[in-house]
């Protein structure tokens, strides 16, 4: 699994960290999405699918 | 013509038995969607409804409907775009006090909100665990010190978020009844235009004044912080301040009181909680899905043509998003009439969806989390003190919840 988060389209609600906070930060200058671990290991994937479902802005994208 | 330009109105809806919002509920459970719009559903997802002013919009009431429709930027957040469609009179009003970015689309929002992103997100919140922590032990303190009753809402449920959010944006505390008083007024669907627009006035001048004497004297919070930035104007200032000190104060605030009262109601799932504690996260993510305290819906105006649920949205027409259909939608919350604290309810849409989610759901979340955690254990005898059905529910607010909530323990 390949994570793309596009920094450009996330408007920082921190859905992602919740959802898979060994995957995804927020930056600290302004909340905008950091992927952690761009090939997280299987036992993540559900929870990055997650992540991917619920963002509201569309920003993370995943490829098998 | 674009077809930005096209407004073509809808014809007002002529059946007899059109929807007409906001629709009233049924007496059998408030928490539930009103009858008509739940119905919307399984019949006809996206629907017509005609608004007070006797002009339609469209209803859109299925989870993924609402999704595409706040996914997708060809629905404007602007309210100053004809056809936006507004619950009251007094709503419209509201554009009077300046435009918050809610209620502009990017990129004019995205750099607005983005001067706020880094005051709400996850990790700066959850380092403010234990100070919310503190204020929700010593409010619980203070109700019971020699009472076994009082009223949770002005005792618990509001002082907690308002201290909270006050604190963030460095307003005294001690103004809390001018503001409070000045936010209900905002959200009442009972408001005249002539009382929001004062209410406003009132509201934006006291955080106008509040912003200039931190030019003299800094602190940390948000509201100097956007006056050191230098970039935006005092009155600019004031106006997203107006935001964040209404919204920080009635949205936790209603959920903390309704949540407390739909435990009460579903005693299994207040014992199940109780026995289990660390099911608190996933219940407060239930909550805010069964309850959906933004009841009356998002409003977006199309700015193209649109297909939604097999239906054309014209450009220039007006959309609301039900967003508690879409929370109790079957397809993705089977069994959703019932409140169920062990149910995965991660994708509720009760922040909404799209750029405009709730900038503030992490400080939400956790001051929910933190509130029903420290009621439940503090206080194992809560009951309600008066019958159910005297409770005052807010079916006349923009924000739905209780007026207050006699508790016993
Ligand atoms: S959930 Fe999406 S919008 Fe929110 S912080 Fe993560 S990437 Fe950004």
């Amino acid at each position: 699994m390949r994570i793309h988060a596009d920094q450009e389209k996330c408007c920082g609600a921190g859905s992602c960290v919740l959802a898979a906070p060994d995957v995804f930060d927020q930056r600290e200058e302004d909340g905008i999405v950091v992927v952690l671990d761009a090939e997280p290991p299987a036992a993540l994937h559900d929870a990055v699918r997650e992540a991917a479902a619920i963002c509201p802005a569309a920003a993370i994208s995943v490829s098998d | 013509m674009t077809t930005a330009e096209r407004t073509a109105p809808l014809d007002a809806p002529d059946a007899p038995d059109a929807l007409a919002v906001p629709a009233a509920r049924a007496p059998g459970c408030p928490f539930d969607p009103a009858p008509g719009v739940a119905r919307a559903v399984h019949e006809e997802p996206v629907t017509r409804a005609t608004l007070w002013d006797g002009s339609a919009c469209w209803l859109v009431t299925r989870h993924q409907d609402v999704r595409q429709v706040l996914g997708d930027q060809r629905f404007s957040a602007d309210a100053h775009l004809p056809g936006f469609p507004f619950l009251t009179a007094g709503g419209r009003e509201i554009l009077s006090g300046g435009t918050t970015f809610i209620r502009q689309d990017d990129p004019e929002h995205a750099r607005l909100r983005r001067m706020l992103t880094a005051d709400f997100m996850v990790k700066k919140v959850e380092a403010m665990r234990p100070e919310v922590q503190r204020l929700a032990d010593e409010l619980i303190d203070r109700m019971t010190d020699g009472r076994t009753s009082a009223d949770l809402v002005t005792d618990f449920a509001l002082p907690l978020p308002s201290l909270v959010i006050c604190l963030l944006l460095g307003v005294p505390y001690e103004d809390h009844g001018y503001f409070q008083e000045r936010s209900r007024i905002l959200l009442s669907l009972r408001s005249t235009a002539e009382e929001v627009r004062t209410a406003q006035l009132e509201l934006v001048a006291y955080l106008t004044r509040l912003a200039e004497s931190k030019r003299e004297r800094p602190d940390d919070g948000i509201v100097s912080r956007l006056v050191a930035r230098g970039e935006l104007s005092f009155a600019e200032i004031a106006t997203m301040g107006r935001l964040l000190l209404v919204a920080g104060h009635e949205t936790t605030a209603n959920m903390t009181a309704l949540s407390t009262l739909a435990l009460l109601r579903n005693p299994d799932q207040l014992a199940r909680l109780r026995a289990e504690p660390s099911l608190v996260k996933g219940a407060v993510e239930e909550l805010l899905r069964y309850l959906t305290i933004v009841h009356n819906g998002v409003p977006r105006v199309a700015t193209e043509d649109v297909e939604v649920g097999g239906r054309t949205i014209r450009a220039g027409e007006g959309v609301l998003c039900t967003i508690n259909t879409a929370n109790r939608d079957e397809d993705v919350f089977p069994g959703g009439e019932a409140l169920d604290v062990t149910r995965d309810a991660r994708r509720h849409v009760a922040f909404g969806f799209g750029v405009h989610q709730c900038l503030g759901q992490p400080l939400a979340r956790v001051e929910l989390q933190i509130a029903v955690e420290t009621l439940i254990r503090r206080l194992p005898g809560l009951r309600l003190d008066i019958p159910f059905e005297d409770v005052a529910f807010r079916s006349d607010m923009a924000i739905y919840g209780v007026h207050s909530l006699p508790v016993a323990w």
